[in-house]
This record gives C-alpha cells, structure tokens and sequence, in this order.
C-alpha cells in the first residue's frame, strides 16, 4: 500500500463503487452513455478527469498501470497521471504494453494487440458523436433511444461533398454491436478497427460526467457509405526509427528549413521493435 | 373510400384557456384543406396537435398507414411516430431556419431524410438531392452551398424539397408563404400546386392568407377561439360565407 | 330518362351578419330541367339571379333550401369532395372571369382540367394547343401566364379551359362577351359542338343573337324571385 493519508486511488471508496456501477450498465448496454456524478478531480478538465475516475475504480493493488498520451508514455500527461496513481494508489507502473493490466489512453490505441486480461480506458473530451450536428441533450438522447441516426450519415455525406472524401480523420463515429452510434474519443481513423478487441474497454468524460464501454469481442463498425467505404489510412511512411510500415506515425518537425521525420506515435511498439532488432 | 386522416374531438387547453376544441374532420386522399383564421384562433395549436408535436387533451387523430390501415397516431409510440414523421408525413415551417439544418449544405438537408430511412450510398443520394433541388427550381450548382446563402424564397422551397424527397403522402404546412415577397409567394404557391398534384399529396395547411387558401386548398375550415366555425368548399366558403366571422373575415380582404 | 341537370323548389337568401343581420331573399321556389344534349337560356333583368342561380348550380353559393341534382348528385347536400369529383368530371363552368395561379403558362391552365382527371400529358397538351389555336391565341403567347394578357384573351383563355374536357354538363356565364365576331363564332360553335356531344348546358346571354342561335329553351328567372313563385 502506499505511505500517503490518501484513499485507494484517490477516489473514496463509494465513489468508485458508484462509478463502478456505471460501468456495470455500460458493459452491459455497449456503447451506451451512462450518465454518472463525475467529481472534481485534483487536475484540469481537459486532462483526463473522466479517464482517471475510471481508473481509480478499476484500480487493485495488484494491477500494473500503463498511461499513454497520444501513444507516448513519456509526455507530460501521461506521466502526471502515472504518478498520480504511484503515489494515490502504490501500484506499480510500466511502459511496456504488454505488462500492464490497465492502460489508461488519450487519443491512441496500443499498436500491439491487447488480451482479455487487460483493460484499456479512454480519457472521453466529448463523449455525443451527435453533438456538432444537434446541439440539444434532449433531442441527441432522443436520437439515441430510437436509432434515429440519418444526422450522422449527413456529416459524412458533407465530408465527401466538400473534400471528395470523408474525411474525418479522428473521433471516426463508429456503430457498436449493431445499435448505439458511438465516439470513439479523437483516437485517428486508423485505430478504429482495433475497436474490436480482446480487451475491455471503456470511455470516462470528466466534464461531460458520461461512462461508456464496448466489452471484449464486441462489433465496432466504422459508419461508411457503400460508395465511399471506411478507410483505415495513415501517412504513407515507414517510422524512420524502428521501420515499421503498419504503424499510426506521428510527424516531427525537426528543423526550421522543412525536415521532418515520421515516427511511430506508440513510443513502447517502436523502442520494442528497436530493442528487437539491437 | 378510406379517409387518409380522420380527426376526432380534438381538444386541447392551456390551463383555462382554449388551443383548439371538438375539432373534427376528415381529410381524403389528394386533397387539400386550408385552415384559416386570425392569430390564436387556434389554427396552429390544431396543426401541432395533428402533426404530434403537442399532445392533445383529448380526442383522437387516425392515421391511414401503409402497413397497418389507420391508427391511431396519438397511440402510437414515440419511435412509431418518429419513423412516420420522416417517412409518410412532413411538415413546411413558416420559418425555414426551422425547418433545415442551417450549417449543412443543401445536398444535405434533402438527403437527410434518405439517410434516415437507411439510404447509404453516396451517388445515389446526392443524385435524388440534385433531382429534388431542380424540381424545387434551385440549380444543381448550389447543391453543397449552405441555406444560409440563400434568399428566403429558396430557403423555403429547399425546406419543401427535404420535406417531400421520401415520398411523403401527408404534409402539414404552417403558414408556408409567410413573411415572403408577393412574387415570391406566387412561384412558391404554383410549386407546391404542381407538386400536389403530381405526386397525390394530401396537404393541411395553415394560413391567415385567403388568396393562399384560393389557390391551394380544396376545402377549407374557418376557426376563431379555437372552433371551427365554418367548413366547406373554399370558393363557397370564400364567396358565400355563412358565419358572421367568415363574412366579416372575406369582407375585410382589401380589393387588389 | 332521368335529366341531366335538375333542380326542384330551390331557394336561396343572403344574411348579413355585419350589417344588422339583414336578410335579403334571392331565389324562391326555383325549378327546371336540362335534359342532355340540351342548351338552356337563363334570362330576365340584371339582379333578376341569373348569376346566382348558375354558382348555386356550380356548388359556388350554398342553397337554403330544394335540391340540384347534376349527374344524379344533390350538390346541396353534397360533401366538398364529391362536388369537387363531379367538378372534375361531369360539371364544367366558364366563369366571365379567369381565375390563376400566377406564373403558370396559358397552355398548362388550359390543359389542367385534362391533366386533373388524369390524362396522359400529351394528349391534355394537344387538347390544348388545338383550341387555343382555333381560339386563335398566338403561339407565342402560350408560354407567358394570362394573367398579363387582356380581356378578350383572358375570356377566350378561359373559354379554351372550360371546354378542354367534353363535360356532361355545362355552365357559361357570358361566353361571347367581349369577343370579336370571329372568336364569337368559333365559342358558338363549340357550344353546338358540345352539344351535339350531349353537355346538357345552362348559359346567360346578354348577346340575343347567340341565344337564338343555341339556346333550345329559355327560363325566366324573374319567376323565381321571391313572392312570385308559389
């Protein structure tokens, strides 16, 4: 346990056995909204509050936590939110994918398939795929409830109209297990198919005090025309560090007169693939 | 032959105060019936009643579906209603901007309906987008402008072409040329006119404009404090009026 | 065999609410046939009812009391939607006036009795194009809404549109006012057209000579005027 006055993870304990009920519904209705009473969290909205309440209340002490920020584990989120849980919590830490039992996640998905043992929780800015396109909660809620969801289809038909594609390239809204219309957090377009997983997932948005969920081996499907299907693209590189060429690349400027490099966005699937290859 | 919409004892109050009372009638296929009369007459109350967009306190508004024969639209499920309201039935507003999806370009609106009931092919939406834009006399060129580029003129006939583009067989229309310029008015009328006719539509529309009703409406239904008053073929509802408030109504018409 | 047009103790009055609740008797005690193939004359002096006669006839004014039957319809008992049916199908009316949608072409006003019944547009189309012509509109004109033209054009407009679709029965109002003596031989001949198609027709004709000309009978309505009749 750790040395501090601190509760386990922070949070008290019926707090999480709150949010943990909440999560209860949303593995049991995928892909649904679950409303919950989000608390004031010792950290910005924006920096991951709904992720981290997730956390706490999936948190044992035998859990190795991994978090990642835009697939990095070494930015200055991710390593805020790492200690937060070392020294609330006392739990041990790693960067390597496949150690952890729970990755908490912004905005990318773990190149390196995960397995039934691990969960991996979004941290969710705003959780309503329809929100841009119907700015009332009472109608988006409505929508939800009666699958009304033409709205969606006529963001991606004013995608292709403007740009000759769709294209959205992150938040790519997604239909899971057949019934609700989901948003997948701002991951890019090129993580959806990783949707489906061997791994729970789940989706905390602090500020918008929703919890969502797509248990293991659930359908994600990413919404589509039949002239105009999904398309999982990414930059048409090679990661100029490891080499992979399957790999979402990050684009790193690296002088004042136009260099740049491409390199892997998943800092462990790159520094293992190097590590391989030492 | 089956009414499409029979109306019964349609009531619905405000506290103490009447919206519309024991309203009844039938609507048949193919027809039109205006309903006028001055503001809080009640003749919009009715519309949103029928429309379901406020529940009535009393009576009963059968619908003649195409799957099941008539039903009782009040009855119905929400999702029920939805559905009927994206597919059989539509509604012209008197404001387009509450009628259409502002931010989304005209291709948009008029294919939302087609997505809504499962369209998922682009070049075929956007094929009955252009063909509905032109029917409605908005060039194929301002498919992807929005409606906010619009005059009010075409802003209203894109809200009829996102209206009538599934084929509805019922539209509820609220004061549809309200707050455009008579040449505009004219254009728009002999469009809905012609559309009426071409595709069977039964239509229900509102207005306090007798020349409108002249020109659109088969039948007509007068109502002052939310009753009906008067009913009748227009032009005889119009050239010979029963009721002390249709005569005075008509008379008050100025001559052009 | 039944007449086409038949109307038994008809009578109708005005009431106006507005102006002290006065009631102005019109009609009393109105009775006549018109048998098909038959062309009717109304007469007697102007206010006399001739005009109120003919919209009763046409479901326009609402009677107080008697019966019209057209067809076999008592239009007034009729609801809306079966008179606006024997409108479209049995019952014709060529008013003095012309009354439009603005903005829809001369050749489309004339056609749509046709296009209503449901006749292929072709055919509604060429039904037009022949009468205007023989009603020697220009051509030219056919596309523009008559709503701009003059009088005479907007009568013989509006005599081409009531004759578009060969009614059963007929009402004219005026039919050759205002025309010159070609066109009012080309509408006299159309009316003995019709007849000899069998429109059972009721007309006014202030034109004496055109009333001799077709009209098989002549009613005085001046017998209707209220306590005259029995």
């Amino acid at each position: 346990m750790s040395d501090t006055d601190y509760n386990f993870a922070y949070l008290d304990e019926q707090t999480k056995r709150m949010i943990r009920r909440a999560i209860l519904k949303g593995v049991a209705v995928p892909g649904y909204q679950v409303p919950f009473a989000s608390r004031e969290m010792p950290m910005p909205y924006g920096w991951g509050t709904g992720g981290v309440q997730v956390t706490a209340a999936c948190l044992t002490p035998a859990d190795r936590l991994k978090v990642i920020d835009q697939g990095a584990d070494d930015t200055t989120n991710a390593v805020s939110i790492r200690k937060f849980f070392e020294k609330t919590a006392g739990v041990a830490v790693t960067e390597r994918t496949a150690e952890a039992t729970i990755i908490q996640t912004r905005h990318r998905i773990p190149e390196v398939p995960l397995t039934e043992d691990q969960i991996l929780v979004y941290q969710v800015p705003i959780p309503e795929p329809l929100r841009f396109l119907e700015p009332s909660e009472v109608e988006t809620r409505k929508m939800h409830a009666l699958e009304d969801y033409g709205l969606m289809h006529v963001k991606l038909y004013e995608d292709i109209s403007r740009h000759g594609e769709i294209a959205t390239a992150y938040a790519y809204p997604v239909k899971v297990e057949g019934r609700y219309v989901m948003d997948p957090s701002p991951i890019p377009k090129f993580d959806n198919p990783k949707l489906e997983s061997a791994a729970l997932q789940l989706f905390g948005a602090g500020r918008e005090q929703r919890i969502y969920a797509v248990p293991p081996h659930t359908r994600v499907v990413s919404l589509d025309f039949d002239d105009y299907p999904f398309d999982p693209s990414k930059a048409p590189h090679a990661c100029a560090l490891c080499g992979a060429l399957d790999s979402y690349l990050d684009e790193v400027i690296t002088d004042d007169a136009g260099g740049r490099m491409f390199v892997c966005s998943d800092t462990d699937f790159c520094a293992s693939r190097r590590g391989e290859a030492a | 032959m089956m009414p499409l919409l029979d109306v019964r004892s349609l009531t619905k109050t405000y506290g103490g105060r009447i919206g519309c009372a024991d309203v009844s009638f039938r609507l048949y296929p193919g027809e039109v019936l205006g309903i006028v009369g001055e503001s809080g007459s009640g003749k919009s109350t009715l519309l949103n009643c029928l429309a379901g967009h406020l529940l009535p306190d009393a009576g009963r508004v059968i619908f003649d579906t195409r799957a099941e024969g008539p039903r009782d639209v009040l009855e119905m499920s929400e999702p029920e209603r939805r559905m009927l309201g994206r597919t059989d039935w539509a509604f012209v507003h008197q404001n387009p901007r509450d009628g259409l999806r502002m931010r989304i370009s005209a291709g948009g609106n008029v294919g939302e309906r087609l997505m809504a009931v499962g369209a998922r092919h682009y070049g075929e939406i956007r094929a009955q987008a252009t063909d509905w834009l032109g029917r409605v006399e908005i060039g194929e060129t301002r498919i992807d402008d929005r409606p906010s580029a619009f005059s009010g003129g075409m802003q209203q006939r894109l809200q009829i072409a996102r209206n009538l583009v599934t084929g509805p067989r019922l539209v509820f229309m609220d004061e549809p040329t309200g707050g455009l310029d008579v040449s505009v008015q004219a254009r728009l009328l002999d469009l809905i006119r012609g559309l009426v006719r071409r595709m069977g539509l039964s239509a229900i529309v509102v207005t306090h404009d007798l020349a409108v009703v002249r020109l659109l409406a088969d039948r007509l239904m007068v109502m002052k404090d939310g009753q009906v008053i008067e009913t009748g073929l227009t032009d005889q509802v119009l050239d010979d009026p029963q009721a002390p408030y249709t005569q005075l109504l008509v008379s008050s018409v100025l001559q052009v | 065999m039944t007449p086409m047009i038949h109307v038994e103790h008809l009578a109708k009055s005005f009431t106006l609410h507005n102006q002290g609740g006065a009631v102005i008797p019109v009609i009393e005690g109105a009775g006549f046939s018109v048998r098909a193939g038959e062309c009717v004359a109304l007469t007697g002096t102007s206010g006399a009812g001739k005009s109120t006669v003919m919209r009763i006839l046409y479901g326009n004014y609402l009677a107080q009391g008697g019966s019209v039957r057209i067809g076999g319809l008592d239009i007034t008992k009729a609801e809306p939607r079966e008179i606006l049916a024997l409108r479209r199908e049995t019952l014709g009316y060529v008013s003095q006036f012309l009354r439009v949608v603005p903005r829809v072409p001369t050749l489309e006003v004339v056609a749509e009795p046709l296009l209503a019944l449901g006749r292929p547009e072709a055919e509604a189309l060429a039904r037009a194009r022949d009468l205007l012509t023989r009603l020697r509109i220009p051509d030219t004109l056919w596309g523009l809404s008559p709503t701009t033209f003059s009088g005479g054009e907007q009568q013989r407009v509006n005599i081409a549109r009531g004759f578009a679709h060969a009614y059963p029965a007929l009402l004219l109002d005026e039919p050759t006012a205002s025309l010159d003596a070609t066109n009012r031989e080309t509408v006299l001949t159309l009316i003995e057209e019709a007849k000899a198609g069998g429109a059972a027709i009721v007309g006014i004709f202030h034109d004496l000579e055109a009333r001799a000309r077709v009209a098989d009978r002549e009613i005085d309505v001046s017998a209707f005027a209220p306590g005259r009749a029995a």
